[in-house]
């Protein structure tokens, strides 16, 4: 699970360049963005990244070794069954997609093997969200403020201490880089 | 047992009990979110677990109408998805025009925005006079809203810019009055929509349609209640007509998909077969 708001375009690009071949767990991204850009931003982060990238559709099924984007103008959510839920409620810190509804939802549903990853933001969004993942078990991982080329998001959840790991945006590339591959996939499914 | 196994059974006994005792039908709602919502509530409820809101949604009425009413509408737009409202315009406007006259279904209609901006589509096709425009939701929060018409003056810059993106050559400001806070939308518009409560969980077919729009309501149903209300749409349409779903809803899992032809996969537009 990322969270990524101002400054998310080159974060993610570099961050899911770190990402190889054989990598095992889904990856769930929300960015705020502008309600047009969404498609263009898929497009953009596939050539940057060796997993395929792409945006939820309703009811479709959350796939290992895949990311997957938040769709502008939707929350995104996670159902029990592990299908993805879209739903147009009231923005949540002036965002929708809102990093926090879909953290919390994730939180639910994989508990211990859910990790949370806040990147760059000028926005509060994402730390009522890590610390449900950190409630229920789950592992908390924010950018340095001081990598971030907009530290207020980062910052926030930091300051709420709710964080349990700060790292640069290198260090969380190379965090998912050593995750075991595909052989403990099925056994570990550890979502991200 | 883990709490998140504790509170679904809380949300199952307070969605049984709204049920039971009020018929609104929210069980086969897509669960994330109505869990979201029903947490909402119980943040601001002042009752100490979600199982403590059941005696009081029980016994006490007001309770349940607040919950009713603060049960987040769901918030949409004029011209939202303007791709959408551009591929209305050039495919299907010149088809509806072929009708003597013509009964659109606007479902689930929410605070109403879609609903003008369809009117607006149809005045500039020339197609309005001819129109009746139901638009119907179980909320009638939402449908006092919608049937106001009454809209945010900051949010037009954005709805202008829209409204262009989705074809419109004359200005969206000759839709509305507006004042410094507020727009209202113009009344030769509003007199073309008849609003009532239409609940599409347990509400059957009530018209024939030559056009249904129901755009980001599925996303809040499972999948049985979808396959359900996606059959009231096959049974309201006439051979040939139009179903506008939301831009990331789909007839691909659906039980009437051989029912329908894509006419435009990305706007989630389909045609009933004959």
């Amino acid at each position: 699970m990322v969270g990524v708001s101002a400054g998310g375009m080159l974060a993610l690009e570099r961050l899911l360049a770190c990402l190889p071949v054989g990598f095992a767990s889904a990856v769930i991204i929300v960015q705020h963005l502008h309600p047009t850009e969404d498609g263009y931003l898929a497009l953009h982060l596939d050539q940057h990244c060796a997993l395929p990238v792409g945006v939820a559709e309703d009811k479709a099924p959350v796939c290992p070794a895949t990311v997957t984007l938040a769709p502008a103008g939707y929350h995104l959510l996670v159902e029990r069954c592990r299908t993805f839920a879209l739903s147009i409620d009231a923005r949540v810190c002036f965002a929708r997609p809102a990093i926090d509804v879909l953290f919390e939802s994730a939180a639910r549903v994989w508990g211990a093997r859910l990790w949370g990853v806040l990147l760059t933001g000028a926005n509060h969004d994402g730390t009522r969200g890590l610390a449900e993942i950190r409630a229920l078990g789950g592992r908390t991982i924010a950018q340095d403020p001081a990598d971030a080329e907009h530290p207020l998001m980062p910052q926030t959840a930091i300051d709420a201490g709710v964080v349990q790991q700060v790292l640069t945006l290198d260090g969380i590339g190379a965090l998912l880089a050593a995750l075991p591959a595909a052989a403990s996939a099925m056994e570990q499914e550890r979502i991200i | 047992m883990d709490p998140q196994q504790l509170e679904s059974i809380e949300v199952d006994l307070l969605l049984e009990a709204i049920y039971r005792r009020y018929g609104h039908d929210f069980r086969n709602y897509a669960r994330a979110s109505i869990e979201r919502r029903v947490r909402q509530f119980h943040a601001q409820s002042g009752c100490a677990t979600l199982s403590d809101m059941l005696p009081r949604l029980l016994h006490d009425e007001a309770f349940f109408a607040d919950f009713v009413t603060r049960f987040s509408i769901p918030v949409t737009e004029l011209f939202r998805d303007p791709q959408v409202y551009l591929a209305l315009r050039n495919e299907v406007m010149p088809v509806l025009r072929t009708f003597p006259f013509l009964r659109i279904w606007h479902a689930g209609c929410a605070s109403g925005e879609e609903v003008y901006s369809l009117a607006i589509l149809l005045d500039e096709a020339g197609l309005l006079a001819r129109s009746t425009l139901f638009a119907t939701d179980f909320n009638d929060t939402a449908l006092e809203r919608a049937r106001a018409g009454i809209y945010s003056a900051a949010d037009m810059g954005e709805a202008s810019r829209a409204y262009q993106r989705a074809g419109g050559a004359r200005s969206l400001a000759d839709y509305y009055h507006a004042d410094a806070q507020h727009i209202v939308m113009k009344r030769r518009l509003r007199e073309r929509v008849t609003f009532a409560n239409h609940n599409l969980v347990t509400d059957g077919v009530f018209t024939e349609a030559h056009l249904v729009l129901c755009r980001n309501v599925l996303i809040y149903f499972n999948q049985a209640l979808q396959d359900r209300v996606l059959g009231l749409f096959r049974d309201t349409l006439v051979r040939g007509g139009y179903l506008c779903l939301g831009t990331r809803e789909n007839l691909r899992f659906s039980a009437v998909d051989s029912s329908f032809e894509v006419v435009d996969a990305a706007c989630r537009l389909y045609k009933r077969l004959a």
